[in-house]
């Protein structure tokens, strides 16, 4: 029982005035995503029949290694994003919170392993 | 969480099938019936309808039912010409104004329902409350911080048409009500017919409380749960696309970010 009227149920908080920073992101992440989808592409027909040592080579140059590392923030980054409207959109209350921290902690641990392994393998482990 | 199923005390049972009446040209008319008072689960009542003894909107058909057949079938209706948005109920599946959906249009059986997933005070009659507490909530009316000119406030033809598509908006609840996001959120996400409303006025040149209305509007629920479905434009009766609107009130707040 609450004897609150509907506008004051409405307005209730406020704005939180954030927002559009993650629709940017979003957007630019999407943008950046295809260009870094047809590097990856050519990064894994690249491998075919590489051995180990090539495999390692490729990884370590450069070039590979800074794109590599990018399409690993521009990709978890998106997803982190997508992850959290399907939260918002779907669970409420407690739950939400709990899957919000847990959506974004996943992300940035695979993303630091990821960016950890690929960092290692260039500077030649 | 969102509710996949009906609660029990929703589950829409088989209601009564009235006596048709005598005639060549009759059509069923199956509609949503509950009544707060008799403590039952909702139910579906068959009407049968003699369309040539019948006006041609489906508006026509349930006013000539309550007079001849059910004087106890609930619903609200006013203008009878799809300019109040009193009738806008579920028709064949669709939001809609009962007043300007012609029954021919429909294939068999004309089903009827109450706007989805909003609370029913009786039989086709929403509860829009909160709907309506949403529109009060974006300050709907012209803001000026310059002193009041002597005569009206001057526009140019060029801004008057940027309204055109928005002004239009009878706030029948056809759009909101067809939303999957503002059934899942709808406590905290305006919805497309507010939105829309909302965007009026960002975009009316002679308001200046521009700045103070995207304030208010940035926000994650309020606003960014439109993942443009698009259901809005195909339910709205008016032919106006509220979706569109709320792409471009993202826009105006990318615009003064970036």
């Amino acid at each position: 029982m609450t004897m609150r009227t509907p506008l004051n149920k409405v307005l209730n908080l406020g704005s939180a005035k954030s927002g559009t920073q993650d629709f940017w992101l979003q957007r630019l992440t999407a943008i950046a995503n295809i260009p870094l989808t047809l590097f990856l592409v050519w990064f894994f027909i690249s491998l075919s029949g590489a051995n180990h040592a090539q495999v390692v080579a490729l990884v370590a140059h450069p070039v590979v290694a800074v794109g590599l590392i990018a399409t690993i923030i521009s990709f978890v980054w998106h997803m982190r994003l997508g992850m959290q409207v399907v939260i918002e959109d779907y669970v409420h209350g407690n739950a939400q919170v709990i899957l919000i921290i847990a959506n974004t902690m996943f992300c940035a641990l695979i993303t630091l392993m990821s960016i950890f392994a690929i960092l290692k393998i260039s500077f030649g482990a | 969480m969102v509710e996949i199923n009906l609660p029990k005390n929703s589950v829409v049972g088989e209601g009564k099938k009235w006596p048709a009446p005598q005639g060549s040209n009759l059509k069923e008319f199956r509609v949503y019936r509950w009544n707060p008072d008799d403590g039952k689960n909702p139910h579906v009542d068959t009407y049968s309808v003699d369309l040539d003894k019948c006006g041609p909107m489906v508006l026509d058909a349930i006013i000539k039912i309550k007079d001849e057949i059910d004087p106890s079938l609930t619903f609200r209706r006013s203008c009878r010409e799809g300019i109040c948005g009193s009738c806008a109920m579920n028709i064949d599946g669709t939001n809609t104004l009962a007043c300007t959906k012609a029954i021919e249009d429909v294939k068999g059986p004309v089903k009827i329902y109450p706007l989805p997933h909003m609370e029913v005070v009786k039989d086709l009659v929403p509860d829009l409350t909160n709907f309506y507490a949403q529109h009060r909530s974006i300050e709907p009316w012209l803001q000026t911080k310059t002193p009041e000119p002597e005569r009206e406030w001057l526009q140019s033809h060029d801004d008057r048409e940027k309204i055109d598509g928005l002004y239009e908006c009878i706030l029948c609840a056809c759009c909101s009500t067809s939303c999957p996001s503002y059934w899942w959120n709808g406590d905290r996400y305006l919805g497309p017919a507010i939105l829309l409303q909302a965007y009026r006025w960002l975009i009316d040149s002679r308001d200046e409380a521009t700045g103070e209305r995207l304030d208010n509007l940035e926000d994650p629920f309020r606003l960014y749960r439109c993942h443009t479905i698009m259901n809005c434009a195909k339910a709205c009766p008016k032919g106006l696309n509220p979706a569109k609107a709320i792409t471009k009130i993202k826009k105006m707040l990318a615009e003064r970010k970036v």
